[in-house]
């Protein structure tokens, strides 16, 4: 209901409906991943996690903690070297190299610290890059774009270059460049790690209405203030994944997330 | 709004659907790939046109040189149709062949090769050589217009074979040469040293004190240019006062139809000398086709290596400038990347860059180079010729630069893990 509620408002950045509720956005089923030595490192452990469709979870952990390796395996950047991870449903962790670049250009939108835009294109052409390479089709791409950077507020600086933006503003239009391709997660690693308080409040706000809108939000961070957003939290210490102590689910339905 | 709103769930449904292929590859359709490398190019324009430079230097002295070569043995072609190509030379080499062997030529010698096949004018000439201090004068007496001049013996069809131009007077002709006249023809320059202006007045020159009838003065040849420094008389009367020529003084100017002159050069001794062909030696025009490649492998070898090692600096400039890129872009790689890019699409987008700047560069050279044989021409009043082949080839070169250049950037842009990239 809630996303034919937000269809009619035609925005792009429709949450994925995908393969129904019932299947989570991300499932890892003692997903490890050791580096090879010598000597092996254990970056992240075996570890199960589930994300549901329309969840909002942050993880939280202090640097050197696990959390880029968590971020690289969920966002698919690294395969894991054991268990089995299941992204809306399809098992990736034995994808090759070409899946994963696939995967990665369909299901999940990027939102990193350092904004990653690429500094002499216009924001319009910044958020049309996400639709380069995952077979989107040229006629409506213009059209898109601009509407996913009207979602997030930046309607007026359509063809401003991110030189000439604040640090909100380019955030921002990373976050549209996120959601132009519709996926069903928007992974964003310290989203607001590079922003003044209270343009990380403006931006976490953008975060929560998404989240309302029905996108699955995961959230990588080691500020608690930031993790707080999340209707669950996840800490990471010492590449081991665990459920936040005394921060159980925010709102009584979501069903349990972590086990170990 | 309607529309996407129906659209959508379709699309969705495939991409979403329970068994999703994971052959479903992302894709970098040949426009996107062109439009990204072009945006990748022109984010720093003047790098990118400092980088191409080397092509166009590379490139512009290839189209040039060859250019430049083709235009001048072209030229030298050209000239040597004009006149060279129809002119015979018959040397009497007589007494190299035989001691007791006189004067190689037949009285009608201008006679049996003009009745050749392809001969225009024939005519015996030779220079007469006088033993006094001053062998010309405009006067019998005094000693103020005394000259030394070459004195030239030359048959009518000497004459006209050599194509001269008259500033005055008159050529004189087989009526002169029967009867062994007493004429003589100067050249401009010969006439003014004499002193002599004009021929309202009838002037006379005393050779050896023998006097002749100035009957013409020549402005000009085409052929045989020393008739301007000379006093001509007709070969019949020199024979009379001066006898035959000495061993070897003796040639022969045969002008003949295009095409005609190495075949005639065949017959010309038979034809004079039936019973003895070897007393006489024929001098055809040499072959144009040699002595093109001739000039062409001359020129053409050194600045060719210069351009291969212009090119080299510019392949060069284009790995290098395009490996910084690679390194300073690799946040953008990381991003292209995490978008759904795959590492061939990051290795075409680099190949595409380096090549397209090597083929911008190779065009540009092109037309420099084309613009340098065009000046060179318009300066030296030549034609200017350039093979097409080497016009289509030079932006082949470049493109072949630009890529093989980009080999090794390309290589290690793609080689970039994602994860790393990310990190900066």
């Amino acid at each position: 209901m809630r996303l034919r509620a937000h269809t009619r408002r035609g925005s792009p950045q429709a949450p994925v409906p995908g393969p129904g509720p019932e299947v989570p956005v991300m499932e890892f089923r003692g997903v490890g991943l050791t580096y090879p030595g010598p000597p092996p490192v254990t970056a992240l452990r075996p570890c199960d996690l589930i994300v549901r469709r329309g969840e909002f979870v942050t993880v939280i952990g202090p640097s050197g903690s696990g959390k880029s390796t968590f971020l690289n395996v969920a966002g698919l950047l690294d395969a894991p070297t054991e268990g089995s991870y299941l992204l809306d449903g399809i098992d990736v962790a034995g994808a090759g190299e070409a899946a994963r670049a696939a995967l990665r250009g369909r299901h999940i939108g990027f939102v990193f610290q350092s904004f990653h835009l690429m500094p002499h294109r216009s924001a319009l052409e910044n958020v049309t890059l996400a639709m380069v390479y995952n077979r989107s089709g040229r006629a409506d791409r213009t059209a898109r774009a601009r509407a996913a950077l009207t979602r997030v507020g930046l309607g007026h600086r359509i063809d401003a270059v991110p030189t000439r933006l604040s640090g909100g503003e380019r955030q921002r239009v990373a976050i549209a460049r996120a959601l132009v391709a519709r996926p069903s997660l928007l992974l964003c690693d310290e989203p607001t790690g590079n922003l003044d308080t209270a343009t990380a409040e403006s931006v976490l706000a953008l975060l929560d209405e998404l989240h309302a809108e029905g996108m699955t939000v995961l959230v990588i961070t080691h500020d608690p203030a930031v993790a707080a957003h999340g209707e669950r939290t996840v800490a990471i210490r010492d590449g081991v994944l665990a459920e936040q102590p005394g921060r159980g689910p925010r709102r009584a339905l979501l069903p349990q997330g972590v086990a170990e | 709004m309607t529309d996407r709103r129906r659209r959508l769930p379709r699309l969705r449904s495939r991409r979403h659907s329970h068994e999703p292929s994971l052959s479903a590859f992302s894709s970098f359709s040949p426009r996107d790939l062109f439009g990204e490398s072009l945006a990748g190019m022109l984010q720093r324009p003047a790098r990118s046109a400092l980088t191409g430079l080397g092509t166009v230097l590379g490139v512009g002295t290839f189209v040039a040189v060859l250019g430049l070569t083709a235009t001048t043995s072209s030229q030298i072609d050209s000239r040597f149709d004009l006149l060279s190509a129809t002119e015979v030379t018959v040397e009497d080499v007589g007494r190299q062949q035989n001691e007791f062997a006189g004067y190689a030529f037949p009285d009608d010698a201008d006679d049996r090769i003009e009745a050749l096949n392809g001969v225009q004018h024939a005519g015996v000439y030779w220079q007469v050589r006088l033993t006094g201090t001053d062998t010309v004068r405009a006067s019998p007496l005094g000693d103020a217009t005394g000259e030394r001049a070459q004195i030239l013996a030359a048959s009518p069809g000497t004459l006209q074979a050599a194509l001269p131009t008259l500033a005055q007077g008159r050529l004189y002709d087989d009526f002169q040469q029967d009867t062994s006249a007493r004429v003589a023809l100067l050249g401009s320059g010969t006439a003014a040293r004499l002193g002599i202006t004009t021929l309202e007045t009838r002037p006379a020159v005393f050779i050896d004190g023998e006097p002749f009838a100035v009957i013409g003065v020549i402005d000009d040849v085409q052929r045989k240019a020393d008739l301007l420094m000379s006093v001509v008389v007709p070969s019949s009367t020199a024979e009379r006062l001066w006898g035959v020529p000495e061993e070897g003084g003796a040639k022969m100017l045969v002008a003949t139809s295009t095409g005609a002159a190495a075949q005639v050069a065949r017959e010309a001794p038979t034809a004079l000398r039936p019973d003895h062909p070897e007393y006489l030696k024929a001098t055809p025009p040499p072959d144009p086709r040699s002595l093109r490649s001739s000039v062409t492998s001359d020129l053409g070898q050194l600045f060719l290596l210069l351009a291969a090692i212009c090119l080299v600096i510019g392949a060069v400039g284009i790995a290098n400038t395009t490996l910084v890129a690679v390194l300073e872009r690799t946040g953008e790689i990381g991003l292209r990347r995490a978008l759904g890019a795959r590492s061939r699409h990051i290795t075409l987008q680099f190949l595409t860059e380096s090549g397209t700047l090597g083929a911008l560069g190779g065009l540009v050279g092109t037309s420099v180079g084309v613009i340098t044989v065009v000046a060179v021409a318009v300066v030296r009043d030549w034609t200017p010729v350039v093979h097409p082949v080497t016009l289509a080839a030079a932006p082949a070169v470049g493109l072949a630069t630009g890529l093989l250049a980009g080999l090794y950037p390309a290589w290690r842009a793609a080689r970039i893990q994602p994860a790393e990239a990310l990190r900066r």
